[in-house]
């Protein structure tokens, strides 16, 4: 018994995605030439899936920022804030965080997986219940795995299976603590967090939500869809990342709870990691002031979202349910899903393949993810490209309905 | 073996046969991730199912700890009668 026998058949499919040429979980960029575009494989190739949203990684100010944060500050910080000292930039982003959200309080993590595994493993305690979204981000669930509270997961979007959940609980001691996203990753689907928060009110209950997708993306000045939707007093935490909109690493939570300094000595994943270099800061903290000042930046992204998804629904794709920055279609199976990825990425698209678990009920997908830096003739250009190979594989739906 | 046993047994077993793609031989011994086939995510959602049925919430790490149905058939036993 070897000690990677364990993984035997994921290592096979592995291999096999290795010897084929074309790998989606191991590809390697060369030079990246523009938020939409890098050399892969010597070739340049349109970039639709790096949830780039607003386009920001080569914007002047941005990078301008964080060259001379390196040059004042130095290259890392060499250590935790609580252990090793916080630098200025690290406040001034938490003061931002917090100005643009309307909150007392923000806190900056070191990416935003730790960000959820921080703020949702020192909510909810021993004693304590935590309800998840069934189709929650692996982060969410490996929070709850971190945290010693209850955990029970609820119908994805489902307000009615949440409030039967806080039901059965009613009597139980303890704080029950709710956690949903703005945007779902895989299939662009948003919560119906009116619903949810009036759940949430009925019964007490504390709510959490992650817009790491929605941020930048949703809402009149871009704090995402609890201000789209109206209910950001409802909303007890937001938590959120800088690695989509924001163009840098990082995440975040803002709220306005009193007390909430305390989370910085007793989240662990806040505690025991180096904080955010100079550099990193500097940039989200000029890309936050660029997602303020241009709302054109997200006008353009969702034209490109809706352009992009009309299109392949046209095409007689399965889409997720509403259009959103992030476009998946639904394959019949992984085969499919890796044989379309690797037509378009030779016709020179970049895409992305995800796969069950991380995909809810199974679902093999073929995902794109689009960019405010996108022009409409990009968008086009990769609609063509998907009407291409996805006819010469039999995927478009009136193909596959006539090969039955 | 009590009438609630043999009760949470028939839906639990109704309801795997149902969401599997086809019929299978099922005991308390069938293992549900190696038997099956089904993976972590599959197997919440299919104890969510259950937990419709009989309105009870089963928490993630006691379905972390069911390697067997007999072992899903105790755990919903228990929280049932502690409903």
């Amino acid at each position: 018994m070897a000690l990677f026998d364990k993984y035997a058949a994921l290592a096979a499919q592995y291999r096999q995605l290795e010897e084929a040429g074309a790998n989606p979980f191991n590809v390697q960029f060369g030079d990246v030439l523009s938020p939409t575009e890098a050399m892969l494989a010597g070739r340049k190739t349109l970039l639709l899936g790096t949830n780039n949203y607003l386009g920001l990684t080569y914007d002047p100010a941005v990078l301008a920022a964080a060259a001379a944060a390196t040059s004042t500050s130095g290259s890392g910080t060499t250590g935790s804030r609580i252990a090793n000292g916080s630098y200025g930039g690290h406040g001034r982003l938490e003061a931002d965080l917090a100005d643009f959200y309307g909150r007392k309080h923000g806190m900056v993590f070191s990416t935003g997986y730790q960000a959820n595994l921080g703020i949702i493993s020192a909510l909810a305690g021993k004693g304590d219940h935590l309800l998840l979204d069934a189709d929650s981000h692996a982060s969410i669930y490996d929070a709850s795995r971190l945290g010693y509270a209850q955990v029970t997961r609820f119908r994805h979007n489902s307000p009615e299976d949440l409030a039967n959940r806080l039901r059965r609980l009613a009597d139980e001691p303890g704080d029950k603590v709710v956690i949903v996203e703005g945007i779902y990753s895989m299939l662009g689907d948003t919560a119906p967090l009116k619903e949810f928060a009036a759940v949430k009110r009925e019964y007490g209950a504390y709510l959490v939500v992650d817009e790491a997708h929605s941020l930048g993306v949703l809402g009149a000045t871009g704090r995402g869809l609890a201000e789209q939707a109206g209910v950001e007093a409802d909303c007890d935490f937001i938590v959120g990342t800088f690695s989509k909109s924001l163009a840098g690493v990082g995440g975040f939570a803002v709220t306005d709870m009193a007390g909430a300094e305390v989370l910085r000595v007793v989240s662990r994943p806040y505690m025991f990691t180096a904080s955010l270099p100079p550099a990193n800061i500097a940039a989200t903290q000029a890309a936050l002031h660029e997602l303020r000042t241009r709302p054109d930046l997200r006008h353009r992204l969702n034209a490109n979202a809706l352009r992009l998804y009309r299109g392949l629904e046209r095409l007689g794709f399965e889409l997720g349910p509403e259009p959103s920055p992030v476009v998946s279609a639904i394959m019949p199976s992984p085969e499919a899903a890796f044989g379309l990825w690797a037509a378009l990425l030779k016709a020179g698209l970049y895409t992305n393949v995800s796969l069950p678990p991380a995909t809810p009920r199974g679902l093999a997908l073929l995902r794109s993810s689009v960019s405010a830096a996108h022009s409409p003739a990009q968008i086009d250009h990769a609609i063509a490209l998907f009407a291409e190979a996805g006819s010469s594989l039999g995927l478009l739906k009136s193909e596959m309905a006539a090969a039955k | 073996m009590s009438d609630q046993a043999s009760e949470i047994r028939e839906v639990i077993f109704g309801t795997l046969q149902a969401a599997l793609p086809q019929a299978r031989p099922l005991s308390d011994e069938t293992h549900i991730i190696e038997d099956l086939g089904l993976d972590s995510v599959a197997v919440m959602d299919f104890v969510m199912e259950i937990e419709d049925k009989l309105d009870i919430s089963v928490p993630l790490d006691k379905i972390a700890e069911v390697e067997t149905l007999g072992d899903l058939v105790a755990t919903v036993q228990r929280l049932k009668q502690a409903a």
